[in-house]
């Protein structure tokens, strides 16, 4: 297991400096064409197809998966160099790109369909290739990554480049060889889960049983089985009769970690319920429902909107959840309803200005949330390129931000404070001064690692905690 | 509760429906199409906000001394917000004196419009009947679009449902704009 993380304030990360906005590389020129390796992402001009819109680690934490607004996959591959040597250092580069989903048009609705990534879930490796679903909003594909590093070589009726030979001139007869060959990785799409989604798909979630899987819209939740594209089971469907009575939505959905008959799904009014296959058929009856009850001194016209939950996550160990909606961080245990037992602010100041982030639409971001190997430490995101983590064993936590112009390669990332009132120290920022067109909505932890992937709009940074 | 504080939440509550409605419209051009989830969190602050702006323009009237039954607010817990409102301040203010005004207004328009079929005419508050019929209220706030919403080809017109009754016939349009935001697709 990795090492666990030093007292926030000590915190110390290093800046993964071999691909993602290192101030070393800021003065090249940005490629032309197509990015290639380690370029990738390092633009000067960034397009909006270029902005990250997912991040995964695959179970091994090997493979970093990444979509974007464009359609398109980046996998990173993690370098391992000495990985038991005090000065071990992982790094991240380019393995395989792939353009996942195309822009469609419904003509039916006459209504263009994005292609943008929602999510990306790994499937658990069983073989020499390795399997991930991607999804947009209305389209889940399985995509299979293989790697051929060996070639054919010695055909009888072709050349070797390609070209038939006259028949007539062959006078031998030999067996093709295998050769050696620069390693290529290859990714081909599998299966095409289509047409089972009237509404915008906002999540998926790999069964413990690796043969099923969910997808998740704003009303339904469909049950696929990995091989079977033509048909899903819906198990949950909140829609009602008439569309005019309806009150919340589906906003996240996830399978439990090791019991395969169990999920959740969190909705618009804050709630979590947690559903047991084996009950029923349509699980629209849930076996619990977590809901704290609100605050009535923090009630605002915008109350209904940053209670609405973003992301729900299970616990490693399956013995908790995590919800994130928009000022917090909520850990709830499974066997208690009534509400989380831990909470924490994530920004706080924000709270006096909802209004303002009304207005700019910043209060219907979404963002996520995860958890560190061990469980013992979360991570979430925020606006001015922050992100935050709270150590739930030392009741702790830090700020800290991901740019380049503050932080170096190798260099320690220095924990940062918002000032929400009063008189600014130095060094604090204040709540005005953050820039909320910077905002990090995805997060990933490797599963054993202490290292992390933080996507700011369209750049990734790789950290990893310091090694002496 | 006086009548500049009303003016204020008031302004506060159009400001901020005007706002919605912007959105509303822009985002029935938004690429991948109309998204329920935001369209639901918007008519909910929609919702809220037309509740405090007819609530507030009736208190701009005769009744400023107490509160109406159908505002109970938390006068136990916070009687000085309510009585000694602040100057003008930045917007977070004005709406969090409105917001305090809205603690009880969303959740009784939940329960109206839940319950739209099955409304108790018998425990109106007698405030909430004399808002049915009073005229004045047909004339549409000023920063609504026209009465007449434009129909999609093939749409009907239909009545307003049951549940925007009280607000009288002139808010058909407001009623009829938020209930429609989600079959709209």
């Amino acid at each position: 297991m990795g090492r666990n993380l030093k007292v926030p304030g000590q915190v110390c990360l290093h800046h993964y400096h071999r691909s993602f906005g290192l101030p070393g590389i800021r003065a090249q020129q940005p490629p032309s064409g197509h990015d290639t390796g380690t370029e990738h992402r390092l633009r000067h001009h960034w397009r909006p197809a270029d902005i990250i819109s997912t991040v995964e680690f695959n179970h091994t934490g090997e493979l970093l998966a990444t979509g974007d607004k464009g359609g398109r996959v980046v996998i990173f591959q993690q370098e391992i160099e000495n990985k038991n040597q005090p000065q071990f250092r992982s790094e991240y580069n380019v393995y395989s790109t792939f353009q996942s989903h195309e822009p469609e048009f419904d003509y039916l609705k006459s209504l263009e369909i994005e292609e943008k990534i929602n999510k990306i879930r790994w499937l658990p490796q069983k073989n020499a290739a390795q399997f991930l679903l991607s999804t947009n909003d209305k389209t889940i594909k399985l995509w299979k990554i293989s790697e051929r590093d060996k070639r054919p070589e010695g055909y009888n009726l072709k050349e070797d480049d390609g070209r038939f030979k006259d028949p007539n001139n062959i006078t031998s007869l030999r067996v093709p060889v295998l050769i050696p060959m620069d390693l290529m990785v290859e990714a081909s799409p599998r299966r095409v889960f289509a047409n089972a989604h009237t509404y915008h798909i906002n999540s998926i979630s790999v069964n413990s049983d690796n043969e099923t899987y969910l997808s998740a819209d704003d009303l339904r939740i469909n049950l696929w089985h990995l091989e079977i594209t033509d048909r899903s089971f819906n198990i949950v469907d909140i829609k009602p009769a008439n569309m005019e009575e309806l009150t919340e939505v589906i906003t996240a959905a996830e399978f439990h970690p090791h019991q395969c008959n169990t999920f959740v799904y969190s909705s618009s009014k804050g709630t979590i319920r947690l559903c047991d296959m084996r009950v029923s058929a349509l699980c629209d009856k849930h076996s619990k429902l977590f809901e704290e009850p609100e605050d009535p001194s923090n009630r605002s016209f915008f109350s209904e909107i940053i209670s609405s939950i973003s992301d729900v996550k299970f616990s490693h160990n399956g013995r908790y959840m995590m919800t994130r909606d928009y000022l917090s961080v909520k850990i709830w245990d499974l066997n208690m309803e009534s509400r989380p037992v831990e909470t924490y602010q994530v920004h706080e100041y924000l709270r006096s200005k909802l209004c303002s982030l009304y207005e700019n639409d910043c209060i219907f971001d979404k963002f996520e949330c995860c958890w560190n190997g061990n469980d013992s430490v979360v991570m979430t995101g925020s606006y001015n390129n922050f992100f935050r983590m709270f150590d739930r064993g030392q009741r702790r936590d830090v700020t800290l931000e991901a740019s380049r112009e503050n932080s170096k390669p190798m260099q320690v990332l220095k924990p940062r404070k918002v000032c929400a009132g009063g008189k600014r120290k130095k060094d604090e920022i204040s709540v005005d001064s953050l820039d909320f067109n910077k905002k990090i909505l995805h997060t990933a932890w490797h599963p054993q690692d202490n290292i992390i992937a933080v996507a700011t709009t369209n750049n990734l940074y790789i950290f990893q905690d310091k090694v002496n | 509760m006086s009548a500049t504080a009303a003016m204020e939440v008031n302004a506060e509550a159009r400001r901020i429906l005007a706002v919605s409605i912007s959105k509303l419209y822009a985002s029935r051009t938004q690429r991948g199409g109309l998204r329920l989830h935001r369209s639901l969190l918007l008519s909910l602050v929609m919702r809220s906000a037309r509740d405090i702006y007819h609530s507030s323009r009736e208190n701009e009237g005769p009744s400023c001394a107490q509160p109406t039954p159908e505002e109970p607010m938390d006068t136990g817990s916070n009687p000085g917000e309510l009585t000694g409102l602040p100057e003008p301040q930045p917007e977070p203010q004005p709406a969090l004196n409105s917001a305090e005004l809205a603690s009880e207004e969303p959740d009784s328009a939940e329960e109206d419009s839940d319950s739209e079929i099955t409304e108790d005419k018998e425990n109106l508050s007698p405030t909430r009947q004399s808002r049915k019929r009073r005229g004045k209220a047909s004339a549409a706030p000023d920063f609504l679009p026209s009465k007449r919403a434009r129909l999609e080809p093939g749409e009907e017109r239909y009545a307003a449902p049951l549940g925007s009754c009280r607000a009288g016939a002139g808010e058909s349009l407001t009623a009829l704009s938020l209930n429609r935001v989600i079959p709209a697709f």
